[in-house]
């Protein structure tokens, strides 16, 4: 779990053009949205292109998006329990 | 009487500053890195710079750099401030950018993140963001910068309830790119230590074609 976090944290960074952002700054479990990170809506879609593009998984329903997309933790469980880590 | 009282001109990998350039960076770099350069120079914080397309960027800096030393943003009224920018290629930079996500079908990852600026007046709205202008705004394609028509829209809202306006061109196209952009207030608002010219076309040509730019 911990080595698919920090390569999620690779690809968020490289992906939502994080520039300013270290991956040694990123609470796992941090909120993604709002507060820690602080990604927006383009994000959050970016977000879903992402497991898309490097985990093969198709979101299907939009409102799932709020859970999976918590935090990092929750988004390497996700991953994982579709068997795509 | 209304007056430029800053302007900005970014060119061939330098900054000029009210004619006198200020920064150069090796006219070897791309356009990402010389921006790169040029927005750690500034010495801000602002994460969502880094998530703009070119174009944003540099029309983004170049205001940076315009309104640097000035009291603009602390002496105008913010909701009577409009944004005019102008440019010849639109969006085509970012255009093509998206294009070529969606050329291949067997690859097909269009980035909402990139087809969020395939408009040319998300340029204004960065910097209406940033500098919270709530203002009149409106994006113009012309050939090249057209000084008349840039002051002649610019007047008109200023005697319509417009008292300051950011003015400018902010162009990306490949290797072509450049952004020239000027501050304009009524003197009436106007510190009297200021360097002000009155706000027409011969001053905006002037001031064009001021800088020296080395090669």
């Amino acid at each position: 779990m911990d080595a698919l976090i920090e390569k999620l944290k690779g690809q968020i960074i490289e992906q939502l053009n994080l520039a300013e952002v270290k991956p040694e700054e990123i609470n796992p479990d941090s909120p993604l949205f709002g507060e820690g990170l602080g990604l927006d809506s383009i994000d959050a879609l970016e977000l879903i292109v992402l497991l898309e593009k490097h985990y093969g998984i198709k979101i299907q329903d939009p409102k799932d998006g709020k859970t999976i997309f918590q935090s990092l933790r929750t988004m390497a469980e996700y991953i994982k329990a579709q068997g795509k880590s | 009487m209304n007056a430029i009282i800053s302007y900005a001109h970014i060119k061939h990998n330098q900054v000029s500053v009210n004619g006198e350039v200020v920064f150069r960076s090796d006219s070897a770099l791309s356009l990402p890195e010389f921006l790169s350069d040029a927005y750690k120079t500034l010495g801000l914080s602002y994460p969502k710079f880094h998530k703009m397309d070119a174009q944003c960027k540099l029309g983004f800096l170049c205001a940076e750099f315009a309104l640097k030393g000035t009291e603009f943003l602390t002496k105008v009224d913010l909701s009577r401030t409009a944004i005019v920018l102008s440019n010849a290629a639109s969006s085509l930079e970012t255009d093509r950018v998206h294009q070529h996500s969606i050329d291949d079908k067997s690859n097909y990852f269009p980035s909402p993140a990139v087809f969020v600026y395939t408009l040319p007046n998300i340029t204004i709205g960065e910097l209406a963001i940033k500098y919270k202008i709530t203002g009149e705004n409106a994006f113009f394609i012309s050939e090249q910068l057209d000084a008349e028509l840039l002051v002649n829209y610019t007047e008109t809202l200023l005697q319509s309830g417009t008292e300051a306006a950011i003015v400018g061109w902010v162009e990306v196209d490949g290797t072509q790119w450049e952004a020239f952009i000027f501050l304009v207030q009524n003197t009436e608002n106007i510190n009297k230590n200021s360097i002000f010219k009155p706000l027409n076309q011969s001053t905006v040509i002037t001031q064009y074609n001021q800088t020296i730019w080395t090669h």
